[in-house]
């Protein structure tokens, strides 16, 4: 019965997808088809690239529940239209105010890294187009979620309603200091540039939760830094790689 | 303004318009240095580095295209000069204005190679006013081929002054207001060659292109710089509440000051994640957009400055209480700041910049709390190894915290700037300023995986054996956390005791410890997890007797930098780069150390646009008519190429060790820039009566002679002489410089028209031809000659020169060669 429910939801929420898109321009259905077409061409490339790193990331595979989440959520719906032509393409693209949307390769990575649950809540500093928070959304019970420039932050809660996200609470402001009455959280995405890791943070974090930060520039991420609260509240700080590579050619005796 | 121009008065008593020349070149050149702030500043250096070599390409451009259209230009000669002159002028501006409008990011060519599209329209627009100056120079060469020495030596003086005017102007106005007055200048020279020329109307057209002039720099005053989006500085202003208070312009660098009202910046990178304290309020300085640095609040609650206490580089003031401190790159003071709070005595602060000086001493004095006036503070406006070198003064300890942004260090970025910073000749000299126990501190970007810190480490381990220290691993401490690392060096050996406060410093802020004396694998390697401990690995391999497999086997380039290849940022190494684009979309992107590769992708298009421009004119001219015979132009082409080649390549081999000479790479750069092409223009002047009596053979034999004997003369006499000399004031170093470049540039400065003057007698049409070869030359020397240097020093640079002069002298076209073959036909 659940799954017809789901079913009839998705349906729906398909239905609605489309009339938002054509209120706002013509749209063919072929369009869409071919949107489809691309994103799970996509996720087939991600999956096959992940296949090795994930060994590597100390995980035995991709949790296929979020590559799952990166086939539902249309990317070409996050980009500015100029983009659209290449949303389903495996790179990072401008979203404009000098901010961007991460490669959904490094989405995946990122997103499996913090190990959603369907009852965890998760905070994200950072919304930028609102896509990482919608691939969470998928995944979990709730995402709060925290946008510093304004123009950004309407325009992802905006989009985030049309797409029918209710579980995705956005707000425009400083995330220094958190969301501490939504809080604790199980994990924790900082997407956003920080010289250091607001230690309010890591205080929102549930015990056993974890927080990722990818480090690096808008276009290329250098690598992640995962943080993970113990049961007795110490910290563990990971610093990954998000590519299989070994700094060293051979093995010396 | 052309019209004008279609009236010559004269064409047989027309003078050679040599001041003209001189300010048309100076000009460009002035535009060149100041296109390269401009980029520097809305994009970043390499990607500044690339645009502007591939710009200059308009020269050969104009090479080709005089070559093919000078019977057309030559039969009116004073309407084409005087066009080209306005057209560089307005194009000056005007291109620079339009590429602006070409949104461009660098990162995006390498997910997208479409994007590039954009990067060849910005080339193809900045190659416009370079060719449009080249092209009247190329004309004027050919309409008085008898005196073009003189002409040569006009070209050459205008633009050594062109370097020191464009210094000058950068430190009166701001960047976008320098370039209006440099359209401006290139106008003025177009007002000057209608008296020079003497055309009909002059005065009226004179008071029109003042009037344009006054325009140009009219629109530069209302235009913006329009920064990419992503450099820090756009990325800061986007946040509500910032407000861009103040913008000062020196040739070191733009500063842009921005203030936050509404969200504290809380700038402290590095910190512990046991840190619970917020930063003090600050101000933000950038530096060309980037290279944030903050002046703090010196008035807050004690708890604010806790932070200074939390980072990798607050280590040493946990082993000894140093009295005599010194901090290399003070920036906006934080490190100045650390060691007051620490209760240091003495602190001399280094830096560059006197105008970021002068802001945290004025501006922001009583927001420092007078930071830099305060007791036992000691500010010094100079370049840091300089300092150091010139000084007797000994430290306890010698601070140099992180200089450069995340952002460019970790892309690999840097790669191409010369750093005599962290070569081992600099810790050398830095260890003999210490105190007997006295710590060296150097702090670095953690980078994955492990680049910076490793060649620090390996740079610090050739130091202190090159200082006799027989176990250096004894002297060395390493520390890293989740994104900085701070390399300690002592001057004696590190006492358990102090090992002990290492591990307690580290165990108190979640830092791990990568090195000390008698460290063992399981103490490393704790709280910032790496899939292994390669630090302590690498450390102990670097020590041992695994080094050289180790640098070998490594795949990044982790060879220690000297003074002889001073690259410290450039970790590229060719046989990863298979491994690494095979990664590519598998989150490898980021591996590529892609500031060498730019630097590659730079010249195989300045080759692939060379040739083309060199040949394109050789086959239509071909159909034309077999004017020339095919020897004759070969040895037109290998002359041309090895003395464009040659020129730089001595030009920028000698710079490198001047640089180390007169520290500030500001003077360095000046001086010897502006020495080389005016005392080449003496040259070139002198070459003249060479040319006169038919002595060009001779001429350029002696010149050749010269060049290589005082080349290899200096390869060995400068390093004692500068040595002896290190300690005199620098106006007396740069009139050293200046004597020793003399010489030098003077022989350089004959080859090139002693050679032109031939083909002005041989072949007139080859002229604006071998222009082009020199110019398409020029491009790939410059970029050649630092890929020569980063990868086998730059004494090979310039022994690399001496041959292709010997191959230009051996190849310099035969007198009456050609009028012999055109007899035989």
């Amino acid at each position: 019965m659940a799954t017809l429910l789901e079913h009839a939801l998705d349906r729906r929420n398909f239905a609605f997808i489309f009339m938002m898109m054509t209120a706002c321009r013509p749209a063919f259905a072929s369009e869409i088809d071919d949107y489809a077409q691309h994103r799970a061409a996509l996720i087939e490339e991600i999956t096959a690239d992940v296949r090795a790193t994930a060994s590597y990331l100390g995980r035995r595979a991709l949790d296929p529940r979020v590559l799952a989440a990166l086939g539902e959520v249309p990317r070409h719906e996050y980009v500015p239209p100029r983009e659209r032509f290449r949303a389903y393409r495996n790179q990072p693209l401008p979203i404009g105010h000098g901010q961007t949307i991460s490669q959904p390769y490094m989405v995946a990575v990122m997103t499996d890294l913090l190990d959603p649950q369907s009852d965890d809540r998760v905070l994200e500093v950072g919304t930028g187009s609102g896509y990482q928070a919608a691939v969470l959304a998928e995944l979990v019970k709730e995402v709060y979620t925290i946008e510093i420039i304004e123009p950004l932050g309407r325009a992802a809660e905006q989009r985030l309603q049309a797409l029918g996200y209710t579980n995705v609470t956005t707000r425009i402001g400083d995330g220094y200091y958190g969301w501490s009455d939504k809080g604790p959280y199980d994990s924790i995405v900082v997407t956003a540039a920080a010289s250091h890791i607001p230690p309010p943070l890591l205080e929102q974090l549930k015990p056993g939760g974890r927080m990722i930060i990818p480090v690096g520039s808008h276009f290329l991420t250098q690598h992640l830094v995962l943080i993970t609260k113990n049961r007795d509240g110490t910290l563990q700080t990971r610093q990954l790689l998000p590519v299989r590579f070994v700094p060293l050619t051979g093995k010396h005796d | 303004m052309i019209d004008a121009c279609m009236d010559p008065t004269s064409s047989e008593g027309e003078r050679l318009p040599i001041i003209t020349i001189a300010l048309v070149s100076a000009a460009a050149l002035a535009y060149e240095v100041l296109l390269m702030r401009l980029f520097s500043i809305v994009q970043w250096h390499h990607f500044a580095y690339m645009v502007i070599s591939l710009a200059l390409l308009g020269y050969g451009v104009s090479g080709s295209f005089v070559s093919l259209t000078q019977q057309w230009l030559l039969a009116r000669y004073t309407s084409a000069f005087c066009a080209n002159l306005g057209l560089f002028g307005l194009t000056s501006v005007a291109s620079y204005l339009l590429v602006q409008q070409v949104p461009f990011n660098p990162e995006t060519v390498l997910w997208d190679w479409h994007e590039s599209l954009r990067l060849l329209l910005i080339y193809l627009l900045l190659a416009v006013p370079f060719f449009f100056a080249a092209n009247a120079i190329a004309l004027t060469f050919i309409r008085f081929r008898g005196q073009i020495a003189h002409a040569y030596a006009a070209d050459l003086l205008g633009a050594g002054l062109g370097s020191l005017s464009v210094i000058g102007l950068l430190t009166l106005v701001l960047p976008l207001s320098a370039l209006g007055l440099v359209g401006a200048l290139g106008l003025m020279s177009l007002l000057v060659s209608t008296w020079e020329l003497r055309l009909a109307r002059r005065a009226l057209w004179s008071v029109l292109t003042v009037a344009v002039a006054s325009a140009l720099v009219l629109v530069t005053q209302q235009a913006r710089l329009e920064l990419s989006p992503y450099k820090e500085l756009s990325q800061l202003l986007r946040i509500a509440g910032t407000d861009l208070v103040t913008e000062i312009s020196s040739p070191l660098g733009l500063l842009s000051v921005v203030e936050s009202k509404q969200i504290p910046l809380r700038h402290a990178p590095g910190l512990s994640l046991m840190a619970h304290h917020e930063p003090p309020a600050q101000v933000a300085v950038f530096s060309d957009g980037g290279g944030m640095t903050v002046i703090n609040d010196g008035n807050a609650e004690p708890a604010s400055y806790h932070h200074l206490d939390q980072i990798t580089w607050a280590l040493p003031y946990h082993l000894f209480s140093p009295q005599k401190v010194l901090v290399l790159g003070a920036g906006g003071g934080t490190e100045v700041l650390q060691a007051r709070l620490q209760g240091v005595a003495e602190i001399d602060a280094v830096e560059i910049n006197p105008q970021l000086i002068e802001l945290v001493r004025g501006r922001y004095g009583e927001f420092s709390g007078h930071l830099y006036d305060q007791p036992g503070v000691h500010l010094h406006a100079v370049e840091a190894r300089g300092f150091v070198a010139t000084g007797a003064k000994r430290y306890d300890l010698i601070q140099l915290p992180l200089l450069d942004s995340f952002a460019t260090s970790s892309a690999g970025l840097y790669a191409l700037n010369e750093s005599y910073l962290y070569t081992v000749e600099a810790l050398t000299t830095f260890l003999d300023h210490l105190t007997p126990g006295g710590y060296l501190a150097i702090s670095r970007w953690i980078n994955l995986p492990p680049r910076d810190a490793l060649k620090l480490f390996a740079t610090a381990v050739a130091a202190l054996e090159q200082t006799g220290v027989a176990d250096p691993g004894r002297h060395l401490i390493l520390i890293r956390g989740w994104q900085t690392s701070t390399l300690m060096v002592k001057n004696g050996a590190v006492t358990p005791e102090e090992v002990e406060a290492v591990r307690q410093f580290a165990a108190a802020r979640a830092f791990d410890v990568s090195w000390f004396p008698g460290i063992r694998e399981q103490e490393t390697n704790r709280y910032n997890l790496l899939d292994e401990a390669h630090y302590y690995r690498a450390a102990r391999a670097l020590l041992g007797p695994d080094r050289r497999w180790y640098l070998v086997e490594y795949k990044f380039n982790l060879t220690p930098a000297t003074d002889a290849k001073p690259y410290f940022f450039q970790f590229f190494k060719w046989e990863t780069l298979p491994e690494i684009l095979a990664l590519r979309t598998r989150g490898g992107m980021p591996l590529l150390e892609w500031g060498y590769l730019v630097l590659v992708a730079t010249l195989l298009q300045a080759l692939f646009v060379s040739v083309v421009l060199i040949l394109l004119p050789l086959v239509v001219l071909k159909r034309r008519a077999a004017q020339q015979n095919a020897t004759h132009k070969r040895r037109v082409l290998v002359y041309f190429t090895a003395i464009g080649l040659a020129f730089l390549f001595i030009e920028i081999g000698f710079i490198q060790r001047f640089i180390l000479f007169l520290h500030h790479p500001l003077y360095a750069t000046a001086a010897v820039l502006t020495g080389f092409l005016v005392f080449a223009g003496l040259g070139s002047a002198y070459a003249r009566h060479l040319a006169q009596v038919d002595r060009h053979r001779v001429g350029v034999g002696v010149a050749v002679l010269g060049i290589a004997l005082v080349s290899v003369i200096y390869l060995f006499l400068l390093g004692p002489l500068f040595a002896h000399l290190m300690a005199w004031p620098i106006a007396a170093k740069i009139t050293v410089t200046l004597l020793l470049i003399l010489p030098l540039a003077f022989c350089m400065g004959m080859p090139f028209p002693l050679a032109l003057d031939l083909l002005g007698r041989d072949a007139p049409s080859l002229i604006a031809w071998a222009w082009g070869v020199n110019g398409c030359a020029s491009v790939i020397s410059a970029v050649l000659a630092t890929l020569l240097a980063i990868q086998f020093g730059v004494h090979t640079v310039i022994l690399a020169a001496l041959a292709l002069y010997l191959l230009a002298a051996l190849s310099l076209p035969h007198r009456g060669l050609h009028r012999a073959n055109q007899l035989r036909h």
